[in-house]
């Protein structure tokens, strides 16, 4: 679903978002704190009016110079940062206010399939009051989903949870993602919570919308800061192939090639994402044989981009994927590192995200 | 025992207690709603004015009543020309008085129960479909409850014990205008002490189970806020 929005937010600075993305899995509004990523979705959802501004969502304008359809107009759900469940109403009719409401034709989510799909079936007829928080933000999502929405808004769902509450909850979001065929704009300032969630990204940084797309490609963007951040990194995405018992390694398939990572058994089934820290990747001019690196993958340098006097970020194309490595300028100079040089990359650590 | 004009002084001054906090419900419930949400700069000016009643002595808003609802008064002329009875030293002159009288009572716990829901479960209910009218009822109402018990229940505990404005504009007119606080005043002044004991103290328990009620509803309720 297409989402073309051009929005001109009046707040002690003037903030220009525009953006046009085709919303598909996951799209993570990505910026530091207070760069306006809440402000975007309340003007997406419809909840603060802004004049100068349009959004087109799919076939539908929500807003533009003539048009402002109001929040309850338009076909969203909302998770906000605190659960904010109704609290004179049990979590079965928190979770069904918004189906209710929602069009007889466009429901096709019905309640008892998000009660289950969020493990809410013994929950059902407690209070809020009674729930713990990360319950309470499982009946929040649960809750904007039964309303059938085009589009999901998630504003930081996660972070009033803490470390542990936060791994429970996110392997539900993933689930939704992958059962459900509803776009979600998902706000975020966490590391950890986009490279394990989003497939696109939308980069906010100086007040505007820098760049907007898959999150490969921007996460190794030269004309972007993400690829300047000393934690400058690359994701791949990847699928558990066998598993040596012996060594306790999972063998990883990709695009890239196959990674091997020590640890426990990783399941068949599930999509991985791996994190490639760029500070962790070295290069070689000859395939090292007598190496403790057991992921060594053949790289074609596609850019590279000075940081320092003492560091250079080097674009590799792996396969034609983009990977980062970060390596010093005495290096470069020694190995005469440029542009279409053939070399290899040496992948110290692997994080399995996923 | 209570006599039968003591127990009609009774159930009038019950009916006007009712009424007034029904119609106090109609009017007020709005006006909260806009002093809870309004951003006008000079709201307080209108806070201040709903306040008064509280600080004024009754017989003061009683005095400009009756000039206002008396014979030769805006209102009252208006009455008149329409045909209808005068409002001075009638129920529904009393029912008037009486609104103004206790509409602090109302308005101020049901604007508290407003402000403290606060924007956010209303702007949840509209990401989910709910309109402006569909929300206030389902999402509002229900979590302003217990600012409606405190309403209802000092804008009718409030009334019962009206004396300063009946006194300016209802006169004494058994059946019509003579409530409670009158008839104790009467039994006084007769020195039917044992009457004025019967009436006095039914009151007091009245009005103590109400405020109880309130206190033990909403212990954080206060009547005057500063």
């Amino acid at each position: 679903m297409r989402i073309k929005a051009r929005f001109q937010i009046a707040r002690s600075e003037v903030l220009n978002f525009n953006f046009d993305i085709s919303a598909e899995g996951i799209t993570a509004i990505f910026g530091v704190s207070g760069c306006g990523k809440t402000s975007l979705l309340r003007v997406i959802a419809g909840l603060e009016l802004h004049t100068n501004s349009t959004l087109q969502v799919g076939d539908e304008i929500w807003q533009d110079e003539n048009v402002f359809l109001a929040p309850h107009q338009r076909s969203i759900g909302y998770v906000f940062q605190e659960a904010s469940l109704f609290d004179h109403l049990c979590v079965k009719d928190n979770i069904e206010y918004g189906f209710k409401r929602a069009s007889a034709d466009s429901r096709n989510i019905s309640v008892e399939h998000v009660v289950s799909l969020l493990e809410l079936q013994s929950l059902l007829n407690k209070k809020p009051a009674f729930l713990s928080g990360g319950e309470r933000q499982r009946v929040a999502i649960a809750r904007a989903l039964a309303a059938n929405p085009r589009l999901l808004l998630m504003d930081e769902p996660l972070s009033s949870l803490d470390q542990a509450r936060k791994a429970e909850l996110l392997p539900y979001i993933e689930t939704i993602n992958k059962e459900m065929n509803i776009p979600i704009l998902y706000v975020s300032h966490s590391n950890e919570e986009i490279g394990r969630l989003a497939d696109q990204l939308i980069f906010i940084e100086d007040a505007v919308v820098k760049a907007s797309g898959a999150i490969s490609e921007l996460l190794t963007r030269s004309d972007l800061s993400l690829a300047h951040r000393r934690q400058a990194e690359s994701l791949i995405f990847a699928k558990a192939e066998k598993y040596d018992e012996d060594f306790q390694l999972n063998y990883l398939s990709s695009e890239v090639g196959t990674f091997l990572v020590p640890g426990k058994k990783l399941p068949p089934s599930k999509e991985l994402r791996l994190r490639l820290v760029a500070q962790d990747i070295s290069i070689t001019l000859e395939e090292q044989i007598n190496t403790s690196i057991l992921n060594i993958f053949p790289a074609v340098i596609d850019e590279l981009f000075v940081e320092s006097k003492a560091q250079l970020t080097v674009r590799l194309s792996i396969n034609k994927l983009p990977v980062l490595a970060r390596i010093t300028m005495k290096s470069a100079e020694n190995l005469k590192l440029e542009k279409g040089k053939n070399v290899f990359a040496q992948i110290k650590s692997v994080a399995v995200l996923a | 025992m209570f006599t039968s004009a003591d127990l009609t002084a009774f159930f009038l001054t019950l009916q006007l207690a009712f009424i007034t906090t029904l119609i106090l419900l109609i009017l007020g419930t709005p006006l909260a709603w806009y002093l809870a949400h309004s951003r006008w700069r000079y709201k307080f000016l209108l806070e201040a004015l709903i306040a008064l009643p509280l600080v004024l002595p009754p017989t003061v808003l009683g005095f400009y009543l009756l000039l206002l609802l008396g014979n030769n008064g805006p209102l009252g002329y208006m009455t008149a020309s329409l045909g209808a009875e005068p409002l001075a030293f009638s129920f529904s002159g009393l029912v008037i008085g009486s609104v103004f009288y206790s509409i602090p009572f109302v308005v101020q716990p049901l604007q508290d129960a407003f402000n403290n829901i606060g924007q956010r479960p209303m702007e949840v209910a509209a990401t989910l479909g709910a309109s402006p009218f569909d929300r206030f009822i389902t999402i509002a109402l229900p979590l302003a409850r217990q600012g409606f018990l405190t309403a209802i229940v000092l804008g009718f505990a409030h009334t019962l014990g009206e004396f300063g404005v009946v006194l300016m504009i209802g006169g004494n007119i058994p059946g019509e205008t003579k409530v409670l606080s009158i008839a104790i005043y009467e039994h006084v002044e007769a020195l039917e002490y044992t009457n004025a004991h019967l009436l006095s103290a039914s009151l007091i328990l009245m009005s103590f189970l109400m405020l109880i009620a309130v206190y033990a509803i909403n212990g954080r309720f206060r009547v005057v806020r500063l």
